[in-house]
């Protein structure tokens, strides 16, 4: 199966990542690549069989909800790209 | 001392003929020569290496001493330290310091082990070839004196060539869907990828959650053993670790082979084999005869999906993974953003590499709206398949065996151009991360001069029979023995 | 032409737990920014959710509180958007399999009606951060410590037709999540948050309408003027023969404007996909069963039990048992004042009005349900007038004086019902008005009279310094003018 260079395009502003027009040319035809590839999926018949989504069939276990973290801010704000007033600074954020 | 093994080393430090400082100074002194020619290292920590070896002296002074205490060995810089930097091999993380230790790290610092630093591996794990490091390549030992610069594999392909080097005796690494066993393959080292959930993902960073695993790589399979004792057991800050007991890896590895059933899937030993490689694994096949196991043929039916199931879960589970790194509160950030949705997609661009963008993107298309049953909802029907065929061969045999990879290790660049050839390099290891199964890659031979490894493969929790599988080979033969020139 | 309208809700609803839904960083309301954001909730490398316990047991409890079924097995899906409030760049969420389904409420409406509106089904997810808008040198500041507050999403059926009804409903809900103690239900600080779908269809058609969703209302005055807004919006366009768009809105509450946020062409593909890092969640018998071990008495029984025990009508029923706070204030004020009934009345009118005044919760009270209980007696067996009694509640309030009874003797309230003192103070003005004596008697029409009578009153209250049981004077005004 091909994609698209409008699906590329779109899904690039989906995942945030910048792609010029050069870079689409390419993502075409590596992405088509792996499309093939992935396409092979189609021949399996899985009409009954159920979806795998862990590996283990186990159960989720549950946390007891008890106070366990402790203010670390400075730690953590030491390797932020930007921070004031304790706040994270990121470009104007518009609604 | 480089040559030795980390049970021997831990013999040595009890027996007081070294010290761990002493120990661990002429490691770094060989680490910092050496290391120029493979490029396997990102972080040497000296300074906190050598603080560790000092408290390490101290513990076993206090008779607190574990087989590790002293011991130096590599974590591969995917695994969280804290205080110091941690790259997954990615311009994105290129400044990244976590405040924060992962489980496993914590666990070898209470063992009193002295790490050395931080192996080179691909970007975010996604390679087989350790050429997507934004810190450059790894080069395998072997074959470097035929002249060529080889691939050591990937995407631990950097702690495999320290261990093949001998500039550490053992390091760990993980493995989505061939990372420890297609590496140690191609350096000739012994590698393992634990059972999914035995080994705690809590800071490592994650690539594929759901195939993920933390696992071991060192020379010998009882130096694989010493490494899981520390690593395996649960752990609450990790939903996926199993509450199970851990044994004693070592205490299984001397008992005899005689009737171990081995299965060969048919699947693994088809024309995608070159029959230099396959008359290698066959020959180490003999050896388990030779000590008492037998053979049958099984099949695994669906494991020619394998690779297409898992190049839509683990690129999709990536996209999502990855979204965290967004210039916001940690990581790389673009030059003077222009708006928000500039510093998004100018930092995510530059801040990943080819591959790693290739895989968010294929991931994103694949969960997107309309895609998603033909891709992930497939994909992970498939993979129940393909787990109820290892659950049917498990019914008849104690290990599966087969090639851990195609092929041996390859030229540098052979394969960059085209992404679907370099994932084919994963062809018969996917399908057990698929599974969740353990599985190790053992040193059977060599082909042109390189490294052959042989896959052993278990059933859930196994990994004590798959250690003591390798440990007995390991008694008979002398390949995991063999030095690069 | 004539219009129905037809409204579901999607209301957030912060669970009242100690720690962060996937974390055990603390929840605590205003603390300093980025305080309680850890690890986990930064989104660090490697950084994986375990899931805290109380929030299922709180939203066990909330689907039993609305006859809803329990999800035995639910599952976290991942909704992927990127927002800086959003560390993960997805949202941890429950699509497929939530842990509440189908259930209902019956909502009292005004008209003394009773409507059961469906709860389509309720799931747990993780708040997000905040971004704040002041201004960093042209930049936006981000707080995290809201992330990965526990939530519910209560979703409904459209099963509303008006603003009221609408409002109703969602009074109703908060009295049942800050009854059951799972949410401290305070909407100033976001704890409550309304999503409201609206559409409009010709009426009695079957057809429903494309419809409209407007985000974020945290005030039940808000809700009811976003739907006015949206409804009136909507039908000026139908009337105008135009279509209406798809789309989310956003409601500005102060300028009672609204505008578009996105069409649905522009919304985002959020790429749900169950989450990796946790598992299935098995809720069993047990859990459930503690789960209900925990239930207070919901609203509902409250109010049966109100005007059983009490002899409350139905409204004040209604009224007294949809807050449980103020259901807590009233049982303790009518345990001590005896009638019921009148400390009903009081709590509503000046107690409520109080509160309403100085923008005050009923927790927030200065006074007691015990002491309002020991002034209802004093005016019960009539020691003090009811003008004497708002006195008393004035000196309570202010904490002037927290004792009823030294109140009454400090400011002279007692009423004097002594009825040979009364009838000697009869005596005397009636002596001295015998105009307006004699103008009563000649009056034949009863409600005139009865009229005539207040003209006595004034200059009674005066002889007795006000202190005279009204009452009663008018009892003795009645005897002495015959008739």
């Amino acid at each position: 199966m091909s994609i698209s260079r409008e699906d590329i395009e779109k899904v690039a502003v989906l995942a945030r990542i910048k792609v010029d027009e050069e870079q689409v040319s390419a993502l075409e035809k590596d992405l088509g690549n792996i499309l093939d590839l992935v396409d092979q999926l189609s021949a399996a018949d899985t009409d009954s069989v159920e979806p795998m989504a862990h590996p283990l069939d186990a159960v989720q276990r549950l946390r007891p909800d008890e106070v366990t973290e402790t203010n670390q801010r400075d730690a953590f704000q030491a390797i932020a790209p930007a921070t004031e007033d304790g706040l994270y600074l990121v470009p104007k954020v518009i609604e | 001392m480089h040559n030795k093994s980390v049970a021997e080393l831990s013999r040595e430090l009890e027996s007081g003929k070294i010290s761990s400082v002493e120990l661990t100074h002429q490691f770094l002194d060989r680490l910092k020569q050496e290391d120029g020619k493979y490029n396997s290292f990102i972080t040497i920590t000296e300074e906190q290496a050598l603080a560790e070896a000092k408290a390490a002296d101290e513990m076993r002074a206090a008779g607190k001493a574990t087989a590790w205490t002293g011991v130096p060995f590599a974590h591969k810089d995917i695994f969280c330290t804290n205080g110091v930097r941690t790259t997954c091999g990615s311009k994105m993380l290129e400044n990244f310091v976590p405040p924060y230790d992962a489980t496993v790290t914590g666990k070898f610092r209470q063992a009193g082990a002295v790490c050395l630093g931080k192996t080179n591996m691909d970007e975010f794990a996604m390679g087989s070839s350790n050429e997507s490091s934004y810190f450059g390549a790894v080069t395998n030992p072997w074959g470097l004196a035929s002249g060529q610069k080889r691939v050591p594999g990937g995407s631990s392909g950097g702690s495999a060539a320290a261990v093949a080097a001998r500039l550490v005796p053992a390091a760990t690494a993980t493995d989505t869907g061939g990372s420890i066993r297609q590496p140690a393959a191609l350096c000739g080292v012994t590698g393992l990828k634990p059972t999914y959930g035995r080994v705690s993902r809590y800071g490592m960073i994650a690539f594929a959650s759901s195939l993920d695993q933390g696992g071991t790589m060192a020379r010998t399979a009882e130096d694989n053993a010493l490494m899981l004792n520390v690593m395996a057991g649960f752990d609450p800050k990790d939903s996926t670790s199993i509450d199970r007991e851990v044994p004693d890896y070592t205490a299984t590895l001397n008992e005899p082979l005689k009737g171990l059933r081995i299965g060969l899937p048919k699947e693994y030993f088809s024309d995608q084999l070159s029959p230099a490689m396959e008359e290698q694994v066959r020959n180490a096949v003999k050896e388990y005869e030779k000590l008492g196991a037998t053979v049958k043929e099984v099949s695994l039916p669906n494991a020619k999906l394998a690779i297409a199931a898992y190049y839509v879960i683990a690129p999709a589970e990536a996209s999502a993974n990855l979204s965290r790194f967004d210039g916001v509160r940690y990581g790389y950030r673009c030059e003077d953003p222009k708006d928000l949705m500039d510093m998004y997609t100018r930092t995510r661009a530059e801040g990943f590499g080819a591959e790693v963008k290739r895989r968010i993107l294929v991931g994103t298309y694949a969960l997107s709206h309309g895609y998603y049953d033909a891709y992930y909802l497939k994909a992970q029907k498939v993979r129940r398949l393909i787990q109820q065929d290892f659950a049917k061969a498990f019914q008849d045999v104690d290990v599966l065996m087969s090639p851990t990879s195609p092929s041996p290790a390859f030229i540098q660049g052979e394969k960059t151009n085209d992404p679907v050839t370099m994932y084919l390099e994963d062809i018969f290891t996917i399908a057990i991360n698929l599974a969740g199964l353990p599985a190790m890659s053992v040193p059977a031979g060599f082909v042109d001069g390189l490294p052959v490894g042989l896959q052993i493969i278990g059933n859930h929790f196994a990994e004590a029979r798959l250690l003591n599988a390798a440990h007995q080979f390991q008694q008979v033969t002398d390949w995991h023995q063999r030095e690069p020139q | 032409m004539q219009w129905d309208i037809v409204i579901g809700l999607e209301i957030h609803v912060q669970l009242a737990t100690r720690t962060k839904i996937f974390s055990g960083s603390s929840t605590a309301y205003g603390a300093e920014p980025n305080t309680q954001a850890n690890a986990v909730d930064l989104a660090m490398p490697g950084t994986l959710p375990v899931p805290n316990e109380n929030a299922f047991r709180y939203a066990v409890m909330f689907g039993l509180a609305v006859n809803a079924e329990i999800g035995r097995r639910s599952m976290f899906e991942r909704k992927n958007y990127f927002y800086p409030d959003l560390p993960k760049g997805y949202q941890t969420t429950q699509l497929e399999q939530p842990i509440v389904g189908p259930g209902y409420v019956d909502v009292d409406l005004a008209n003394g009606e009773t409507k059961r509106i469906r709860i389509h089904h309720a799931h747990l997810e993780e708040d997000a951060g905040k971004s704040l808008h002041e201004d960093y040198h042209g930049m936006s500041g981000i707080d995290l410590n809201r992330a990965g507050t526990p939530l519910i999403e209560v979703v409904t059926e459209p099963d509303m037709n008006s603003a009221e009804e609408a409002v109703a409903f969602a009074r109703k809900l908060h009295s049942l999540v800050t009854s059951l103690g799972i949410c401290d239900g305070d909407m100033s600080q976001g704890s409550m948050r309304f999503d409201v779908n609206i559409s409009l269809k010709p009426k009695g058609s079957d057809q429903l309408g494309t419809r409209t969703e407007t985000k974020n209302l945290n005030s039940f005055r808000f809700m009811e003027q976003a739907i006015a807004h949206e409804v009136e919006r909507q039908m000026d366009i139908l009337e105008d023969g135009g279509r209406i768009v798809q789309e989310t809105r956003l409601y500005n509450g102060d300028r009672d404007e609204s505008r578009s946020m996105r069409t649905k062409e522009e919304a985002n593909d959020y790429r749900y996909f169950p989450c990796p890092d946790l598992l299935p969640v098995v809720i069993d018998d047990d859990f459930i069963e503690d789960a209900r071990s925990h239930l207070p008495e919901l609203p509902d029984a409250l109010k049966a039990r109100f005007k059983e025990q009490y002899g409350l009508n139905d409204y004040d029923a209604g009224l007294l048992s949809g807050d449980a706070k103020l259901a807590a204030f009233f049982e303790e004020a009518a345990e001590h004042g005896k009638d019921a009934k009148l400390a009903a009345n009081w709590i509503q009118g000046e107690f409520s009005a109080r509160l309403k005044a100085e923008d005050k919760s009923v927790a927030e009270s200065p006074i007691s349900g015990a002491q309002l209980g020991d002034l209802v007696v004093r005016i019960a067996d009539n020691t003090v007038s009811s003008a004497g009694a708002k006195k008393v509640f004035e000196a309570l309030w202010t904490g002037e004086n927290d004792n009823v009874d030294a109140i009454i003797d400090a400011k002279g309230l007692k009423q004097v019902s002594d009825t040979g003192a009364l009838e000697a103070m009869v005596d005397e003005v009636l002596a001295g008005m015998p105009d307006q004596v004699a103008q009563y008697q000649n009056e034949e029409d009863p409600k005139k009279r009865k009229k005539m009578l207040g003209g006595f009153m004034g200059p009674l209250m005066k002889a007795s310094k006000g202190q005279g049981n009204p009452k009663l004077f008018n009892e003795i005004l009645v005897k002495k003018l015959g008739g």
